[in-house]
């Protein structure tokens, strides 16, 4: 167990000293996601009804969500590139703790969650949005947004370890999540929908974590959105983080 | 492939103190292809093994068994007197392994890789950085250790690799293709570097394409093809295998290449053969079959631009035993299993 926490570590270490000498890495991080925010907010947000809301509370908390689920790319690119420059092999054949490659890269992730979570909110704050809750809820908002982004890397581990090419690794990703994100609350409500998009999008594990932010964070109702988005994350390790693990085991990339 | 039945039982463990490496009927199947058929395999301590075969004749996957990487279907093998598949841990401590591709961090540098790798073989972090400074100095690369691993050249990169190998001065090393890709100059330091490991008592298990990397290394090499061990000996003996030795003339001009042939004829049961201005003949006695083939050539007026007795290469044999030239390198690491 002391192996385990010590190799994790290592591993996180590794990932996040390399972070900033790729600045393309950076760029994913900071840039990309400010302007996503910028479109939607001024492009697309005067014509969207959100019921009372401003648009920009509405928004922030979604495109946050969005974000972290594309964060989920990192891991997978890094851990395919891993597999074809032989690291994984390397790391295979050393003494150390098998899940340990992995829980190190997701370990880091959260690192680098947390700072995308915070560029966007300082953006969004510069831009008009506001938190309408109180400071503990604000914080629990924060703390669900790392326990899912932590769920959905280790989802990523595996597309990462499975994928033959990088660029495949990318595409699977985003196959995946551009529909889920898109077809949930996260940008416009559900109602707005068709029929058949609004049954999809009320069943899609991003509206319940879209939903459950928004009511931490600007005091929608709040219904059973944070238990639900909470089981959600915490079905996806359950399932996710044995796969993973069990494909590294066996031999990545074979 | 009657060992491989039997072999996860009863096969005892040869752990003697002169063995490194013992492999017993291992067969390793991907889907339908058999990529290890039954190999059997032993390389003595301090010594070096050349593993050489075609693209997807095992070679890799017979590395990747034997550290651990791999599961084999059955058969048996030991490495360093611990068993591949009970003993997979401990002798992960043990072993060193430098792939095809230089396994390192682009990202980190020289001397953030290394110290990275020791501290996953359990070193505390000052002792690994230690190592890791050590190693740079006998590479070549201490100059270099503060620099990303990407501003290096290819020559560097597998220097580095090899380094990462030798963090836990391993007992057993393997090397798979260590000089694929790299420059006539880097091959020769590496080769060079190798040799050195080897002096101090290091056992190797190298794989390569290259004869010569295997005629200069090797104490011993064993050829596989379609994951069978299809020939195993020194350099010497596989060379004399494929045959004695060859005198080859080089006529002044190419017209003369029938005549040459007929007037050589007589000095071997085999025929001369010819190829442009060069003729071929197998000798069994090397003493005096230069001044015997030109007094005949002379003879009829020929000219001798050069001449010469040849050994047979590696090349020779490998051609011989596998019906096919030693390929070129592939950069598609798949291609070994499919």
């Amino acid at each position: 167990m002391r192996r385990l926490v010590t190799d994790t570590l290592i591993i996180a270490e590794r990932n996040l000293i390399r972070l900033p000498r790729k600045p393309e890495l950076l760029i994913a991080f900071t840039v990309q996601p400010i302007m996503f925010v910028l479109l939607f907010r001024y492009v697309f947000g005067g014509a969207i009804n959100t019921g009372g809301i401003p648009y920009v509370d509405f928004l922030i908390p979604g495109i946050i969500v969005q974000n972290i689920a594309f964060g989920g790319f990192v891991t997978a690119l890094g851990l395919n590139e891993d597999v074809h420059k032989g690291l994984i092999d390397r790391f295979r054949s050393l003494p150390m703790a098998r899940p340990a490659v992995l829980a190190g890269r997701t370990l880091s992730d959260v690192v680098t969650n947390f700072l995308s979570i915070c560029v966007l909110v300082i953006t969004g704050l510069i831009i008009g949005f506001s938190f309408h809750a109180p400071a503990l809820h604000v914080v629990a908002g924060f703390a669900l947004l790392l326990l899912f982004g932590y769920a959905f890397s280790w989802v990523f581990a595996l597309v990462g370890l499975l994928a033959s090419t990088p660029e495949s690794a990318n595409s699977v990703g985003f196959l995946a999540v551009f529909p889920l994100t898109f077809i949930s609350s996260a940008f416009v409500p559900v109602s707005s929908m068709p029929a058949a998009l609004r049954a999809f999008a009320n069943i899609n594990p991003f509206t319940i974590i879209v939903d459950a932010m928004r009511s931490l964070w600007i005091g929608t109702p709040a219904h059973n959105y944070v238990w639900g988005a909470v089981v959600w994350a915490l079905v996806i390790l359950v399932v996710f983080s044995p796969l993973a693990v069990a494909r590294y085991r066996r031999a990545a990339g074979t | 492939m009657s060992a491989a039945s039997d072999g996860l039982t009863s096969a005892p463990a040869p752990t003697g103190a002169e063995v490194a490496i013992t492999v017993r009927g291992l067969v390793k199947h991907f889907g339908q292809v058999r990529a290890l058929d039954g190999v059997d395999l032993d390389v003595p301590r301090g010594t070096v093994l050349g593993l050489l075969g075609p693209n997807g004749a095992g070679k890799t996957t017979l590395v990747r068994v034997l550290t651990t990487l791999l599961t084999p279907d059955s058969g048996t093998a030991f490495v360093a007197g611990l068993d591949v598949r009970e003993d997979a841990a401990a002798l992960r401590h043990r072993i060193g392994l430098a792939g095809q591709y230089a396994a390192i961090d682009e990202n980190l540098t020289g001397l953030e890789n290394l110290t990275m790798v020791g501290r996953l073989y359990g070193f505390p972090r000052a002792q690994a950085k230690r190592r890791g400074r050590e190693l740079l100095e006998r590479f070549e690369l201490d100059e270099a250790g503060g620099r990303q691993a990407s501003t290096y050249s290819g020559g560097m990169r597998r220097r580095l690799d090899l380094a990462a190998a030798l963090v836990a001065k391993p007992e057993v090393l393997f090397l798979d293709e260590p000089t694929t890709g790299l420059d006539p100059r880097s091959r020769i330091s590496l080769w060079e570097t190798i040799e050195g490991l080897v002096s101090e008592g290091a056992t190797v298990l190298l794989t390569t394409q290259y004869l010569d990397e295997a005629d200069r290394l090797a104490d011993s090499i064993t050829v596989i093809d379609h994951g069978r061990v299809i020939a195993h000996g020194t350099s010497d003996e596989l060379k004399d295998r494929v045959g004695g030795e060859w005198l080859e003339v080089t006529l002044e001009d190419a017209a003369d290449r029938d005549t040459a042939i007929s007037a050589l004829a007589g000095m071997s049961e085999e025929a001369p053969t010819g190829q442009d201005a060069i003729v071929s003949v197998p000798v069994r006695e090397r003493r005096g079959a230069i001044a015997e083939a030109v007094r005949r050539l002379t003879e009829q007026g020929i000219g001798v631009d050069d001449i010469n007795l040849r050994r047979p290469t590696l090349d020779d044999v490998f051609l011989s035993l596998t019906g096919h030239a030693a390929e070129e390198p592939s950069d598609d690491p798949a291609q070994e299993q499919p």
